[in-house]
């Protein structure tokens, strides 16, 4: 088992006959994701990597079956085409796209809220359940089949603590990365739900940083509804106050969203905290040692 | 982006927000003759800045002078002028080392009945922006909302249908706002959150918010800043942008298309990825040393981004050792290597660079560099990185 995505989903790419679109749906089929078409709004009837081209998401899922998506279209039609996909009856929109208008994402996180369909991002790496589908621009080879949860808001982040359990043997049951944004469309709250359930999730690990409070509340979470042992790491612990750190979501505002809050929030609720970026997957064996 | 109290000013005047009269002037004299064109027996000039606290601010080297002051003839307006124009203002905000004051606002006085506190920003967990009130005027909002907080209220709003009536009046009953003033506060709040949906702000700030002695609501300052996604359906707004407020090697790196943050340490870093970036400044501290800036390349970048990274973050004089940490996904480690090597000969490295590479053809791109004639350190992990790193420090 795995969360979101695996072998049997069927994939589309919204903006697959952009240049970052087509590049990244070759290395998802490579990978051996199930990949069955694309969608450009007036490029319908054309084949991009051997695979039909859309004018709508509608259109798409009629025909090849699709139950999830990989968007890539610019920031300025990303909302719209998340819409879209949500609309057409979509289960997983995957929304890559960075620099998307914070006050767009108001109204899609109520729709998506009020729909049956998962977002993930906008402005993230993807989701991947190592050997059976990759969704987003993640390398693949660098994933392992196993028994880690892994969430994180940041990419390379991510294959960094990926790289670490796989090399400890811990390797992953599904990886999502949620997105660098104030506002996205899925929270740690909701995969904790989701690794909960999992019955091939022995642990998981969530890389947190900076920012909002998505951290304070998902420790809260955790400590009330969670058995699973979890481990996480916050990045920014040196970034000032009023600077954003690359990503929009990753700021430290009117003194709120320190690292120094999430991190006593998670330790509060039990969580084993790397100290340093290193120990990431080290910390993950000591959460799963802990409980054996 | 943040933009002057003055931009902001303008904006609310032209959306139809109260705020009074008043003049940007960049010289004494266009001071003197922006009270004179107010034509009252007071006005108030005020440092244009970038930053909070002018009122309690001084001028370096002049400690009688603040930020804003009160003026009473044309010639004082303009005497504050010459005092604070070219000079640098040092608050609470700015830090030690200050700011600029390239323009000062020379604007009307009023009677002032009552000082209130507004803000309107994104509640992320919320996932929808809020309007906030409260009685505690003019002082920093951050402190009552520490130490006071039942004396903020606040009311939620979606962006495209905006705040309601009803809502303004559980505001204004709070806040102890009657009778005709409360109409005021409908037209005041309403086409204030209007403005922030319509503009994409990120933040719109009133502090104060003022009762006139006639129960008109007023806005006495106005600080607004701007979502950078959206500044693309927003020329004018974008056209506010004030470059010499920005950090020069900021606006460097955004020119080249990298995320850069000065900081004030002495190690340099770059690195791909913005959650990476940070733990990569976090390492660093770990093992007992400063980060010099936070530095994401992005996930394509190549020789030319690279040697302008290399450019800026040497181009800060405390930097002492650079440590580059790269996680190859999509962008592979030999592309990298290729480009380190390259832009490590163009710029002319004066420091030690310790390199760490790992990811997508990690072993090709290790033997770049070891077969390269530059002086690179090459490091195995992020431990051993950020060890080597502060090690060459002594």
């Amino acid at each position: 088992m795995s969360i979101i995505v695996n072998k049997d989903t069927k994939l589309i790419c919204q903006g697959i006959t952009g240049k970052a679109g087509e590049f990244h749906s070759k290395n998802c089929i490579d990978y051996g994701t199930r990949m069955v078409g694309g969608v450009t709004p007036g490029k319908g009837g054309e084949t991009v990597l051997g695979l039909p081209v859309f004018d709508t998401v509608a259109e798409a899922v009629e025909q090849t079956g699709a139950n999830a998506t990989m968007v890539f279209v610019p920031a300025a039609f990303t909302a719209d085409a998340i819409l879209e996909a949500i609309d057409a009856g979509i289960d997983a929109v995957i929304a890559i796209t960075e620099g998307v208008p914070v006050l767009d994402m108001v109204h899609v996180y109520e729709v998506v809220r009020e729909s049956n369909s998962i977002l993930i991002g906008p402005n993230c790496p993807g989701v991947i359940t190592p050997e059976e589908c990759k969704i987003g621009i993640m390398p693949g080879y660098i994933h392992k089949k196993g028994r880690v949860g892994v969430m994180s808001r940041s990419g390379t982040l991510t294959y960094e603590a990926v790289w670490q359990t796989s090399n400890m043997g811990l390797g992953q049951t599904t990886c999502v990365g949620l997105g660098g944004d104030p506002i996205v469309g899925t929270s740690f709250i909701d995969l904790f739900k989701l690794y909960e359930a999992d019955l091939e999730t022995e642990a998981i690990l969530m890389m947190g940083e900076i920012g909002g409070t998505a951290e304070e509340e998902a420790a809260a979470f955790v400590k009330e509804h969670v058995t699973k042992p979890v481990a996480a790491f916050i990045a920014g612990r040196t970034a000032p106050p009023g600077k954003r750190m690359g990503h929009a979501g990753a700021i430290i505002s009117g003194g709120k969203g320190t690292a120094a809050e999430k991190i006593a929030a998670l330790q509060d609720a039990g969580i084993e905290v790397a100290e340093s970026p290193a120990d990431m997957g080290a910390a993950v064996k000591r959460a799963l040692e802990s409980r054996s | 982006m943040k933009i002057h109290e003055y931009q902001a000013k303008e904006i609310l005047r032209k959306e139809g927000v109260a705020v009074l009269d008043g003049h940007v002037a960049r010289t004494p004299e266009e001071a003197t003759k922006a009270f004179e064109e107010l034509g009252g027996s007071l006005a108030v000039v005020k440092a244009q800045i970038h930053a909070g606290g002018r009122g309690k601010g001084t001028v370096k080297d002049d400690p009688e002078q603040h930020g804003v002051q009160l003026v009473k003839s044309a010639e004082e307006a303009g005497g504050v002028a010459s005092r604070l124009l070219n000079k640098t203002l040092v608050t609470i905000q700015t830090g030690a080392e200050g700011k600029t004051v390239n323009q000062v606002f020379v604007e009307a006085g009023c009677d002032i009945a009552r000082e209130l506190y507004l803000g309107i920003v994104l509640d992320r967990a919320a996932a929808m922006p809020v309007l906030m009130v409260s009685t505690e005027g003019g002082v920093e909002i951050e402190k009552v909302a520490a130490e006071t907080p039942e004396l903020i209220h606040k009311e939620h709003f979606h962006p495209q249908i905006g705040l309601q009536s009803y809502q303004v009046r559980k505001l204004c009953a709070k806040l102890g706002i009657t009778g005709k003033s409360v109409r005021s506060a409908d037209k005041f709040m309403r086409t204030l959150c209007k403005v922030f949906a319509d503009y994409d702000a990120s933040l719109v700030e009133i502090n104060p918010l003022v009762v006139t002695v006639a129960g008109e609501l007023v806005a006495l300052d106005a600080k607004m800043s701007f979502d950078d996604n959206a500044l693309f359906r927003h020329k004018d707004v974008a056209d506010y942008r004030d470059l010499s407020e920005e950090e020069p090697s900021e606006v460097r790196a955004g020119e080249a298309g990298l995320s850069y943050v000065k900081l004030d340490g002495n190690i340099g870093c770059l690195v791909n990825g913005a959650g990476l970036a940070m733990s990569t400044m976090d390492i660093i501290k770990l093992h007992g040393s400063e980060p010099a800036n936070f530095l994401d390349v992005g996930g394509g970048a190549d020789a030319e981004q690279v040697t302008e990274a290399f450019r800026i973050i040497l181009s800060d004089h405390h930097v002492r050792a650079v440590l580059v940490n790269i996680f190859g996904g999509i962008m592979r480690c030999t592309t990298i290597a290729e480009a380190l090597v390259q832009a490590y000969k163009t710029v002319g490295f004066n420091v030690p660079l310790v390199v760490r590479l790992e990811g997508t053809e990690v072993e090709q791109g290790k033997k770049v560099i070891a077969e390269s004639d530059v002086d690179i350190i090459t490091a195995d992990d992020l431990t051993d990185a950020a060890k080597k790193v502060v090690a060459t420090l002594g």
